[in-house]
């Protein structure tokens, strides 16, 4: 890639740590769903690492994210502890939304992560309201908002199309195309191959990448980004990837083609982007170093997390409201 | 004091909070240079411009989105449903992301939202143009609601709401936009969960809600001619909710009524009624009555004046009461 031969190597290995981490973490998040310490579901992101850590990596410090339930993975991406996020999958009082949202509502507002949501495409027109507050309030700040494929068949994903081209807002839309609901393929749930198209419709630039491209989701997000700081409008760019594991944890697990979690593995983002760092000349053990380094401080979290109190009964009524003056 | 409809004191209460709160936004339909489908807003385009009085596209669940969003990253927003019927499409928004977010993001973040929404009750516009949900929106934690009646309070309450860091809905009625009341020019708030005492009386309560407080007013005047004094109670905010004046009303009358346009099956009186037998269930000389609408979608045009409970259907009730 022309694009990253300006960059160092370091922040490269930098996204690399990320990825592993984010792969460490969903790792973690599985197993302890199955021993019973999360509960209700958990939805990983496995196979799709490549794209938070390659759309985060565009965005400046100021920049908000709005997220998915699936969306651990842009968690991590837009700088938010890993310890803080799991002790919330535990639901404990030291997690990121103390221990009352869990694994599908993540929220970090000091890092700009207005919150992963459970309500698919719920949160699009919310990330639309964000992006018109920045306008009015003269922030330059762009808004990145990721949803899925599902979310692309829903009204409010239309109707956020149409306000903010219409508003020419600062808004980036990531769909994250993985190719299936529950179990569902796309080719059987969506018109037209490409959910991109949908954007054009529009009159919103949109293109479909391979979602699995660390440096080419990066370097697009870098180009959508820089429209809509210009002031030129929303972008969209769908990345096609895959989800290796279940919809989620609690969910059954049959696809359509049992091959098919073979040919995903060929895809897997993160030995893709290792080779491609080993070609730019990073030591093949400083890969090994980041990949131990991440996956410590994953294990740091777990072990955080599971040493942090549970929420006392008394506390469930506490927090509905704001108080005045907050 | 001057004498100023219920829209017009709406109308005042926002332009003073805009003027005040110089982020504050409105979003909604036709709600620029048109003022809104009731009118309620006059001259606030002209004065605060299409960046704070924006016309949207018709589209409520992501209007109520939008103002979720700017909510959450420092502007206050106020959004316009048109009718309370169409709140059914911004469902979502409202139930599950307003009312909720403040909770599940470990207070993190604050949803300073109002969103006015009007009963179209009384106008014979039909089964989709009709309702009064509120009951819908009073089962949902985390969501505050104000309904008042009357222009004072509705200038008053507004501007609690319009003050307030949670999502406060704000439910208005076209058939008390007209009518006027007292209301001061000056600066003044009336918080949510205080009922209000419209009219003194020893022999019955009656509680009643939105576009039935003037017919229960109606009813206790005539009533008054019979000898029988009704106390008038408009909760006037449904969340939070003033059992406590409800509740000592019931403990000096021992009889209560309460009326409402909604539909009779869980409706707010429903919940009324269960709370005052858990909080003044031995003072009850009679069981408490309800008056509301009926359990039919409303019919277009001559039919639905039959729907929903007048004058004269309160008033029988509250002398059956006393017999």
């Amino acid at each position: 890639m022309i694009a990253t031969t300006d960059r160092t190597l370091n922040s490269l290995l930098g996204l690399y740590n990320q990825m592993v981490m984010i792969r460490a973490f969903e790792e973690s998040a599985i197993e302890l769903f199955a021993k019973g310490l999360i509960t209700g579901s958990t939805h990983p992101c496995i196979g799709q690492e490549a794209i938070p850590v390659g759309a985060c990596s565009a965005l400046d410090p100021n920049d908000l994210v709005l997220a998915t339930y699936r969306g651990h993975g842009a968690a991590i991406a837009k700088g938010s502890p890993p310890k803080y996020l799991m002790a919330e999958l535990l639901t404990r009082t030291t997690g990121c939304c103390k221990g009352r949202g869990g694994s599908m509502h993540l929220c970090d507002k000091e890092r700009g992560l207005l919150g992963t949501n459970a309500i698919v495409a719920a949160h699009i027109p919310i990330a639309g309201g964000v992006a018109l507050s920045s306008r009015l309030r003269k922030s330059r700040q762009v808004v990145l908002c990721f949803f899925g494929d599902g979310a692309s068949c829903e009204g409010e994903f239309f109707e956020t199309l149409n306000m903010s081209a219409l508003w020419k807002l600062p808004l980036v839309f990531i769909c994250e195309n993985n190719g299936y609901a529950i179990s569902v393929p796309t080719s059987k749930s969506q018109a037209t191959p490409d959910i991109a198209d949908r954007a054009r419709g529009f009159g919103i630039p949109a293109i479909s990448i391979d979602g699995n491209d660390l440096l080419e989701v990066q370097a697009r997000t870098a180009t959508a980004v820089a429209h809509a700081r210009r002031g030129d409008g929303p972008f969209m760019i769908e990345c096609k990837t895959v989800r290796w594991e279940r919809h989620s944890a609690f969910s059954a697990g049959r696809y359509d083609n049992p091959d098919e979690a073979q040919r995903w593995r060929k895809v897997d983002p993160i030995p893709r982007f290792a080779k491609k760092l080993l070609v730019m000349g990073a030591p093949p053990e400083q890969l090994s170093a980041e990949e131990a380094a991440a996956r410590a401080t994953i294990q740091e979290a777990v072990d955080f997390a599971l040493n942090s109190p549970l929420p006392t009964p008394e506390s469930v009524s506490e927090g509905i409201y704001a108080d005045h003056g907050t | 004091m001057p004498v100023i409809t219920m829209r017009e004191a709406i109308d005042q209460a926002i332009r003073e909070e805009m003027h005040r709160q110089p982020e504050l936004v409105l979003l909604g339909q036709d709600i620029g240079a048109y003022g809104g489908t009731f009118g309620v807003y006059r001259g606030l385009f002209e004065e605060f411009g299409p960046e704070r009085v924006r016309d949207g596209p018709l589209c409520e669940s992501a209007t109520v989105g939008f103002g979720i969003g700017l909510a959450i990253s420092g502007v206050r927003a106020v959004v316009e449903v048109e009718f309370m019927d169409f709140t059914t499409f911004a469902m979502d928004q409202i139930v599950n992301q307003a009312a909720k977010m403040h909770y599940f993001t470990g207070g993190q973040l604050t949803v300073p939202l109002v969103i006015r929404t009007p009963i179209v009750s009384r106008m014979g516009m039909g089964p989709q143009h009709s309702q009064s949900l509120e009951a819908w929106f009073m089962h949902v934690p985390g969501l505050k609601i104000a309904i008042p009646s009357n222009a004072y309070d509705a200038k008053g309450l507004l501007k609690t709401a319009l003050r307030d860091p949670n999502p406060v809905l704000f439910i208005e009625n076209v058939r008390l936009y007209g009518a006027k009341t007292e209301v001061p020019e000056s600066d003044y708030c009336i918080p949510l969960g205080q009922a209000r005492v419209l009219r003194s009386g020893s022999d019955v309560t009656l509680v009643a809600i939105s576009a039935a407080v003037p017919e229960g007013l109606a009813a206790a005047e005539e009533l008054e001619q019979e000898g029988i004094a009704v106390e008038v109670i408009d909760p006037r905010s449904l969340n939070p909710f003033d059992t406590a004046t409800l509740a000592d009303s019931l403990r000096k009358t021992g009889r209560m009524v309460i009326t409402h346009d909604a539909c009779r099956t869980c409706g707010v009186a429903a919940e009324i009624s269960q709370r005052m037998m858990e909080e003044a269930f031995d003072y009850l000389n009679a069981p408490i009555t309800r008056i509301t609408g009926l359990d039919v979608p409303t019919p277009s045009g001559y039919l639905h004046s039959t729907v929903v409970p007048d004058k004269s259907r309160i008033a029988d009730a509250i002398r059956s009461l006393m017999n």
